[in-house]
């Protein structure tokens, strides 16, 4: 595609934000969007992930905005015209201690108010949904059906299909390196193919969003994190039916219909020292590997014959509610937000439809405006006790 | 040479070699045909990861070792970008798939 030099809209970042923020702010009607990817689309967070979506959240706004990804998600094949590779069989949470027990509940009872239906499982229940797994040391398990996963690069690129039919262009390995800016206002972006005069920015830059607003002189905290996850061979599906995630000890696991069992955890498992603030090395570690086949054999013990085939790393993108951080500078007209707290593929189609709206319509569905990071200045956070 | 010299009755006039190209399997461990691989590379899908995060070409048990240099030689026919300039892709561990077993911190403890 070629280089244009105006815009209506300037996106940055490929990822599942970015990309579902420009097909959005394209399909709404505006017409120059330009997304900027400084790798290529799907590099980042998104083609990293877990694949997973969910509902199954501890916080009120969580659960909402996950429900209507859930809603989003089982259209997004037809609406989009690609295969996006959709499965749905819940997240099974595992509980190990009676006091996670409590918090499932807890969970639970918020989650049913607000029209999700989940439900705690029987032991008996649990062993039925996951036939091979290890009930040794579990205390309780939850569920919802309509959690699952789909394939975030196909998920990913259906966007950029769609995206480039309503006239968005996609321009791939170009890094953004400053903005024009006047009167507090922002005018354009610069980067290392040029710059592009516009009135409207969305950093959608994921964990790399903080040092994109830097750029633009604001101070937003979001910072990356590095976390592992490995994929094996594809085996007979049914291994792992289900998702299986556990918050204490951290993991998770599931089995694409493809055949391969994705699996990880956070760092503070199998790292001796904490990450080092602002890690962005995509890096691989023994450690991991050693600790997470050691816990998908404990979990679910048919895995022990199961190669690994492949460990990679992606960067979350911490906030310090690990909660979006979606809205307008208010020192900088112009320059929007929209980072997700470390679920951008989760939530990247609702979040950038919401965005989309609120900058085309003034006004969108979601309680959006909840998820500005003013809340920090005023000491306010968004809890949610489903984090892991 | 019309005939083809094994014992075998095909007659090379009737073949069309470009489309049996077309049907080659291009990464064996995914099934993945020349064809796939030729219909997105004109849509921008001109990096070997980003053919191997949309069609899973090299994510199998092979990881790439036989598909890689075709798929950049194919990217370069038709891009005209010299395969030394094209993005080859990220190579992971492990270098060979190993059982988990093998792997697996000892008993497979939780902490």
């Amino acid at each position: 595609m070629s280089w244009q030099k105006t815009a209506d809209a300037v996106v940055i970042g490929g990822g599942m934000m970015g990309m579902a923020t420009a097909y959005y702010l394209a399909k709404l009607g505006m017409k120059d969007v330009v997304l900027l990817e400084k790798n290529t689309v799907a590099s980042g967070a998104t083609g990293r992930c877990a694949a997973a979506f969910r509902s199954t959240w501890g916080g009120e706004l969580n659960i909402i905005l996950g429900k209507a990804c859930i809603d989003k998600y089982e259209k997004l094949s037809e609406e989009l015209g690609m295969d996006i590779g959709l499965y749905q069989n819940g997240y099974l949470f595992i509980a190990y201690s009676d006091e996670q027990v409590e918090n499932f509940k807890k969970c639970i009872k918020l989650q049913n108010s607000l029209g999700v239906p989940s439900r705690m499982l029987s032991h008996d229940q649990a062993k039925e949904l996951c036939p091979g797994i290890n009930l040794n040391d579990t205390k309780g398990f939850y569920w919802h059906k309509r959690d699952g996963h789909a394939d975030p690069m196909l998920t990913n690129f259906a966007h950029q299909e769609a995206a480039k039919r309503e006239g968005v262009n996609i321009q791939k390995f170009t890094d953004v390196t400053g903005f024009k800016m006047t009167d507090g206002a922002v005018k354009g972006v610069c980067t290392n193919k040029g710059d592009i005069d516009t009135n409207i920015v969305i950093n959608a830059a994921g964990a790399w969003a903080g040092r994109v607003a830097a750029l633009a002189g604001l101070s937003i905290p979001v910072h990356g994190e590095r976390h592992e996850i490995l994929a094996t061979e594809p085996v007979e599906f049914g291994v792992c039916p289900t998702f299986l995630m556990s918050y204490d000890p951290d993991f998770y696991m599931q089995q694409r219909p493809h055949g391969s069992i994705i699996a990880g955890c956070g760092p503070s498992r199998y790292r001796k020292e904490a990450a080092p603030f602002n890690d962005y090395e995509m890096g691989d570690c023994w450690n991991f590997l050693e600790h997470m086949t050691g816990v998908m054999n404990k979990v679910l013990p048919r895995t022990k014959g199961i190669r690994v085939v492949r460990q990679w790393s992606g960067m979350y993108d911490i906030t310090p509610d690990m909660q979006p951080v979606i809205g307008e500078a208010e020192e900088m007209k112009g320059f929007w937000m929209n980072v997700s707290g470390s679920r951008g593929f989760m939530f990247g189609p609702v979040a950038g439809e919401m965005v989309a709206e609120q900058i085309i319509l003034g006004k969108t569905s979601l309680p959006i405006e909840k998820f500005h990071w003013s809340r920090y200045a005023r000491g306010e956070f968004l809890v949610d006790t489903a984090i892991a | 040479m019309s005939e083809c010299n094994c014992s075998c009755d095909v007659d090379l006039k009737e073949l069309d070699f470009e489309k049996m190209d077309d049907d080659i399997i291009v990464c064996r461990c995914e099934e993945i045909t020349m064809k796939e691989i030729r219909e997105w590379i004109p849509k921008g899908y001109d990096t070997f990861d980003e053919l191997k995060r949309l069609l899973r070409v090299g994510m199998g048990p092979c990881q790439g070792r036989g598909c890689r240099d075709i798929i950049l030689r194919e990217i370069s026919k038709m891009t005209g970008v010299p395969v030394c300039d094209i993005p080859s892709g990220t190579i992971r561990p492990p270098v060979k798939p190993i059982k988990s077993l093998l792997t697996a911190s000892k008993g497979g403890e939780y902490e």
